[in-house]
């Protein structure tokens, strides 16, 4: 009788559990959420309509997209020419000094677009340390003799983009040539092309789609950019929106320029999508091998070093550096006021809770997709990563409609319930801000979360399931513990970008409340320079945490360590 | 044992299941009784495995319905849960949890029984597979053998009313393979539990179950013991996926089939004019004194240790013939020889059963 002594009756026969449930409406609600700005957008800039479409293109909207025109053509060449040849000359020759650049050259990462642009105009001011050294040399005594080009231009504003924004084409373009390009390389060459043709014949051509998805990358941060357009003098469809919103006031007219740019980035996006299919294909046809460089002498080598730095000196070293000396000289002086204190607490508190959030969000529909498959929580994942695409004001101003107009009813219902005016309760309080983080961010957590469980085989889970845990005990006993470094590097990650985020702070921010970004941007804007320095050089600091991390997995992936 | 008024452990009707226009599965029908071991055998991408992850109801059948003990777990309208099934599920990668001990491996399944009988019931079984040694030890310190004695404990442990084992040994090596099924087996019969193996392999589930289900593109198209369906396969597919073997096309007249090997008893029901194919497995062969049974030509002779192959042409007949040999008998490739087949060692098929070989 030991048939019967070995077996239970099945634990219990419920149908459908409600654990699965949760997780999937958790999911959807999720989605919705992030999608909600968009709809937003669309409803007031269509909706009972002021008739402003055919004043705004005649005012505002030619010359702003005309100028984001050129900056992003500007931008998009120089990061694919800076990019494609920084990871070239790392992955096909060795020389002093290789190692290093590899991951030196991520480093601009780390420097906001507005704070190069706040570094800069006071490193190539007239009577900065630059042109003064030049004249000095030279043998001029005032600016008056000589100057050069102003950098308040829209020559400039390409060009420090340029330079900061640039790793997003070096990161992907150089994972391309170390996993791909040495068996077609070493092909190419046994019939007959020559090493200094490989580049252009193989190289080149192969790594298309990589190019592509990095420079779509480093356009969608142009875009987004409001900082270094505003200081340096470029009329952009961001900037445009944010001044037609808290100039103008008119939020209809700042919807319907948004809804411009949501064209854009839809072309970005399409762009970016449809190389990530051909990068799959590629990355599929091919076993990943070891590039073998060339050996460079040693003149060739140190010119080879000479020429890769370059990059690096003018988009982290000069403005890295300028920011420390005049933080030490401000602080010498002044030491460090409160108020600086108190922003960088609202800052530290305010991306702590939002990374929270976004953890929490990115968990949510990561699993949802992963432990309840079919179409709609792949759907509910694809919707939800969207965010990272859409420029912070645009988003700030597809938050604002539906928050501003639920902000006067909970007043009006206040006022009548209980006498109590709340004013404006969601963005007095910041909700709308952590809003907006979450919406803008959760693509990076959910991204790197879903990559984690990637590496966790199907077979756990159905033997969790089958072992008697439910959906969410599944998740709590095998998923959570088996992801945990996923989860930190994607809460890092979180935490620097809503850290350094401006254009949706700017916008959505309470009354009286700032960041260390909204600081920088206040002083930069007036014209005066106080603490500035010091606020860019702690967001600058920080931002370099996540290039050591992506160093680190860059050099485990290329297999050396 | 099961007394005759009971349910079957485990009953399917009619499972049906498609992934887009696919019919992963369709029509399937089996029935275990208490402490029955029945191995699902075919090609992969039959449909065995999808068949195993309905039952442990980690996907959900498009038509039928599933019973445990009689209890319907999915059918029209209704869904349990795997969690609240109690099936267990051994997977070919073992699935061993890597962050937790051998220990706790085990017992992640007792979740719901008090801590010290949960504690109780990891020694018993940890006893019982005999991996004392290995409790408190993580799965990557393990060799292949040591994580499928682990993973059987672990599937094990909760009393499940059925073992679902999905190609249990494929992932080790030819010897330990062995071992390491009898060993299983033996504790799987000690314990009366009921279990479906899936392999690819014919002689492992010929030697393995109580009953072996042929599968083929989503249908079970033959159960039976290992001995009827070895004997009597129901198709020229059956009886080519279980042994090695050759077809030699045949005519019936006058109630006898005519082949280039000799003439043979009709089987009920044929036509005269029918042409069938005679499957031949090597054991029906043997070689024949000068002047008896049929002229072959030796192609080519393998010598694999208890064995001889050898490999034959007959004038007539368009595929080679094979033939076991162990008492190394003469003759080298290229001479002629003279064999005979054993009339009731030969298998007869339609000849339309030759078109769907895939």
């Amino acid at each position: 009788m030991t048939a019967t002594a070995e077996t239970q009756k099945p634990v219990s026969l419920t149908a459908r559990s409600l654990s699965g449930r949760f997780w999937r409406f958790s999911a959807a609600f999720v989605a919705i959420a992030v999608l909600a700005p968009a709809l937003a957008l669309g409803w007031e800039a269509f909706g009972p309509s002021q008739g402003l479409w055919a004043h705004l293109l005649a005012n505002v909207l030619t010359q702003a997209v005309v100028d984001t025109a050129i900056l992003l053509a500007g931008v998009g060449l120089l990061v694919m020419a800076l990019g494609t040849s920084a990871a070239w000359l790392v992955t096909a020759y060795a020389f002093p000094g290789r190692r290093i650049l590899e991951w030196a050259l991520l480093l601009p990462l780390a420097v906001p677009t507005y704070i190069i642009a706040y570094a800069y105009l006071d490193i190539l001011h007239p009577v900065g340390p630059v042109q003064g050294t030049i004249r000095a040399l030279l043998g001029y005594s005032s600016p008056r003799e000589f100057r050069l080009p102003d950098v308040r231009s829209m020559a400039g504003c390409i060009l420090l983009l340029g330079f900061v924004l640039y790793p997003y084409v070096y990161i992907t373009t150089r994972a391309m040539f170390l996993t791909q390009a040495a068996n077609l390389v070493e092909v190419s060459r046994t019939l007959g092309v020559r090493r200094s043709a490989v580049f252009w014949r193989v190289a080149l051509p192969l790594a298309r789609p990589a190019i592509a998805v990095g420079v779509s990358l480093a356009l969608m941060e142009t875009l987004n950019d409001i900082g270094a357009s505003e200081f340096l003098g470029v009329r952009t469809l961001t900037i445009s929106v944010y001044t037609t919103w808290v100039t103008r006031g008119d939020l209809a007219g700042a919807a319907q320029i948004a809804l411009a740019m949501l064209a854009v980035v839809i072309v970005l996006l399409a762009m970016e999508r449809y190389a990530r299919r051909r990068q799959r294909y590629f990355a599929t046809a091919q076993r990943a091998r070891r590039f073998t460089p060339q050996h460079l002498g040693p003149i060739a080598g140190v010119a080879a070093f000479a020429v890769g730095i370059i990059p690096v000196l003018i988009g982290f070293v000069a403005p890295a550096t300028y920011l420390t000396v005049e933080a030490a000289k401000r602080m010498k002086v002044n030491g460090i006021s409160p108020r600086l204190y108190g922003e960088t607490l609202n800052t530290i508190l305010f991306a702590g809770a939002a990374t929270l959030a976004v953890l929490v969000f990115g968990t949510v529909v990561a699993y949802a997709a992963r432990a309840l498959p079919g179409r709609a929580t792949a759907l509910f994942q694809r919707l939800s990563t969207l965010g990272y695409a859409m420029p912070g004001t645009v988003l700030a101003i597809g938050i604002l409609i539906p928050v501003a107009a639920l902000d006067g009813l909970i007043d009006r219902v206040s006022q009548m319930l209980f006498g109590v005016p709340t004013g404006l309760l969601l963005i007095g309080s910041g909700a709308a801000l952590g809003y907006a983080y979450v919406a803008r961010f959760l693509a990076i957590a959910a991204g790197s979360i879903e990559s984690g469980y990637s590496r966790i085989p199907r077979s756990f889970d159905q033997a969790a399931r089958s072992l008697g845990r439910t959906v969410g005990g599944t998740f709590r006993a095998v998923h959570l513990p088996l992801s945990k470094t996923a989860l930190a590097a994607a809460g890092l990650l979180v935490f620097v970008d809503c850290m350094k985020e401006l254009p949706a702070t700017l916008l959505l921010r309470p009354l009286n409340f700032e960041t260390l970004a909204t600081h920088l941007y206040g002083e930069a804007a007036r014209g005066t320079y106080e603490e500035a320095a010091v606020a860019a050089l702690a967001i600058v600091l920080v931002g370099t945490l996540p290039v050591m991390l992506l160093a680190r997995i860059g050099r485990r992936e290329s297999g050396e360590d | 044992m099961a007394g005759p008024d009971d349910p079957p452990a485990l009953a399917l009707e009619n499972i049906g299941r498609r992934f887009g226009d696919t019919a992963a599965l369709s029509g399937v029908s089996l029935a275990l009784d208490a402490g029955e071991v029945v191995c699902l055998v075919g090609r992969s991408g039959c449909g065995k495995s999808s068949l195993l992850r309905l039952i442990a109801g980690v996907d959900q059948p498009d038509e039928g319905r599933i019973l445990l003990n009689g209890a319907e777990v999915a059918g029209p309208g209704r869904f349990v849960e795997p969690e609240e099934r109690n099936v267990g599920f051994m997977f070919q990668d073992y699935a061993l949890f890597p962050h937790l001990t051998v220990e706790a491996n085990i017992g992640f399944g007792l979740k719901a029984l008090p801590r010290a009988d949960a504690r109780a019931r990891v020694a018993e079984v940890i006893e019982r597979v005999g991996i004392g040694a290995l409790a408190g030890r993580f799965p990557h310190t393990l060799s292949g053998g040591e994580q499928q004695r682990v993973a059987l404990a672990r599937a094990l442990a909760p009393r499940p009313v059925v073992l679902l084992m999905d190609e249990p040994f494929s992932n080790l090596d030819r010897g330990l393979r062995e071992a390491l099924r009898v060993e299983t087996l033996a504790h799987l019969r000690a314990l009366g539990t009921t279990a479906i193996m899936v392999t690819h392999d014919p002689e492992e589930a010929l030697s393995a179950g109580d009953r072996v289900a042929l599968m083929r593109k989503g249908r079970i198209v033959q159960a039976g013991t290992g001995y009827d369906i070895y004997d009597r396969p129901v198709s020229l597919y059956a009886a080519e996926f279980l042994s090695p073997g050759s077809r030699v096309e045949g005519l019936c007249r006058q109630g006898r089939i005519e082949t280039p090997l000799g003439t043979y008893p009709a089987p009920a029901g044929s036509r005269e004019g029918d042409r069938v194919v005679l499957f031949i497995r090597p054991q029906a062969l043997s070689f024949a004194p000068q002047g008896e049974g049929v002229e072959a030509r030796i192609v080519n002779r393998a010598f694999m240790g208890e064995r001889e192959q050898f490999t034959l042409a007959v004038n007539g007949v368009a595929e080679t013939l094979k033939l076991y040999a162990s008492d190394r008998p003469h003759g080298a490739i290229g001479d002629w020889v003279h064999i005979i087949v054993n009339p009731g060692a030969t298998l007869i098929f339609p000849h339309a059963d030759t078109k769907c070989d895939s």
